[in-house]
């Protein structure tokens, strides 16, 4: 019999996790909203205005953090998704299927905010440089793995077969973005380069970074809060559920 | 060696006669290629600069549109009737007898279009050597989509809307081969010579024809299960 310390599949459980992901939600909702509070505030009203792009620049301050989670997340769906088709653990799948919908938000709302910040300061919506088009990629590659999941009925399976695409995927983002960027290079396409920004102010470094950390806690709020939803819908059945849960 | 193989090479051999049985199959797909193609002059304009400029994309692009076209029917058939889960439970590898649908599926589907893409180029107005790099680049690059695309297929297996859903899994997925293929014909106009494209792409076939199988034949055990 080999006891070890710490039983590291006892939240591997759905009937475990569930209870704890309940605990945890308020921790990290709070955090989110006091790191968002604090992270605009210093942003919008303390970090001082940009010499050559005026107050349109502070968009940065919800665009590099949501492009960071962006690409951040679909790294942690893969890394769930190897677990789950590793261990062949129930929870692991839900966890990847929890995180799926707020990364393509996030890669929608980098997509977004870079065109409206790139409006004034390129003079136009998109250009096809080569962080914006793997950017979009991204993004395709988010919406495949929804419709994916979405398109299959039985939930095993439909776990199952998102990992493999996650996994897929996240050995195809380097090839993606280094051909892109190639491919860019060639065509000589975007004049501008976002990789020659100017030296930082400490306040807007901080300001992101505080930004950053509160699309975390977001992202791990609501994809437990998601998760609970999941394990709800699949174990309806179950014992646990009618017993503790359904209160 | 050759016992370790006869696996692949039956698979490859029935899915050939399978094919040969449906010849409408292959000619219809080879009819997209070409009229998808031949549509793009019509939609763009005669202008011959312009046309050679953009004749290898659009050779490139349409090849994807007509891999995805017999992609759907990669394993259905077998699924249906039951053949692949009869594959599955063999006691010869699985996975080489997918590869070997795989192989077959690039001879029906792929070949064909790297053989009419010279002539098709033809009408683009492309230099003798512009024609060669562009049937290289289809020579090494069709077997990725159709190595890229198995994996797709079998992930959408029995799937609700599966046509739809391949394209929007599989196509973003394709992007690297489009860029190093379409692009090699570029490289060598711009004075750059295509050597470096061809190489990506052969590296891109060697790393998928590696994986692919292997995860395809993944993907089917989940859809089988």
């Amino acid at each position: 019999m080999n006891h070890s310390l710490v039983n590291w599949f006892k939240f591997a459980s759905p009937a475990s996790f569930y209870p704890l992901a309940g605990r945890l939600i308020p921790f990290f909702t709070a955090a989110a909203v006091l790191l968002l509070a604090a992270g605009l505030w210093l942003g919008l009203l303390v970090a001082p205005t940009d010499a050559q792009q005026g107050e349109g620049y502070r968009i940065i301050f919800v665009h590099v953090p949501a492009s960071w989670m962006s690409m951040f997340i679909y790294c942690v769906m893969a890394f769930w998704a190897a677990l789950g088709l590793s261990f062949n653990t129930r929870l692991s799948g839900m966890m990847t299927s929890a995180l799926a919908p707020t990364g393509a938000l996030f890669a929608f709302l980098s997509l977004w905010t870079g065109a409206l910040w790139g409006k004034p300061m390129w003079g136009a919506w998109w250009v096809w440089d080569a962080r914006l088009t793997s950017q979009l990629i991204l993004f395709f590659l988010y919406l495949g793995f929804i419709a994916l999941q979405a398109a299959i009925d039985d939930p095993r399976r439909a776990d199952k077969a998102g990992a493999i695409l996650a996994l897929v995927g996240v050995v195809n983002v380097p090839i993606i973005y280094f051909s892109v960027q190639w491919w860019n290079t060639l065509h000589q396409g975007a004049s501008v380069s976002m990789t020659k920004a100017p030296s930082m102010a400490h306040t807007m470094l901080l300001g992101m970074l505080l930004m950053a950390l509160a699309f975390w806690a977001y992202t791990i709020a609501v994809a437990l809060m998601r998760v609970r939803c999941i394990i709800l819908e699949r174990e309806l059945t179950s014992e646990w559920v009618k017993k503790n849960a359904m209160e | 060696m050759s016992r370790f193989l006869s696996p692949f090479i039956q698979s490859v051999r029935r899915d050939l006669l399978l094919a040969a049985r449906h010849k409408t199959e292959i000619v219809t797909a080879l009819f997209f290629f070409v009229i998808v193609v031949n549509l793009l002059p019509l939609g763009i304009g005669p202008d011959p600069d312009l046309l050679r400029k953009i004749a290898p994309g659009a050779l490139w692009i349409s090849a994807l549109l007509a891999t995805l076209l017999g992609l759907q029917r990669l394993f259905a058939p077998d699924h249906a009737d039951g053949t692949l889960e009869q594959m599955a439970l063999s006691p010869q590898s699985f996975t080489l007898l997918v590869a070997g649908k795989i192989l077959a599926h690039w001879l029906v589907a792929g070949l064909p279009v790297v053989l009419i893409a010279p002539v098709l180029g033809l009408q683009f107005d492309l230099s003798g050597r512009s024609l060669l790099i562009l049937t290289v680049s289809l020579l090494l690059g069709t077997p990725i989509l159709s190595l890229i695309g198995a994996v797709g297929a079998a992930l959408t297996l029995g799937v609700r809307g599966s046509g739809a859903l391949l394209s929007l899994l599989i196509l973003p997925l394709y992007i690297p081969a489009l860029i190093f293929g379409a692009g090699a014909v570029e490289a060598d106009l711009a004075g750059l010579g295509p050597d470096g494209h061809l190489s990506l792409l052969a590296a891109l076939l060697v790393v998928s024809a590696f994986f692919a199988p292997w995860v395809a034949t993944v993907a089917l055990r989940v859809a089988l299960e």
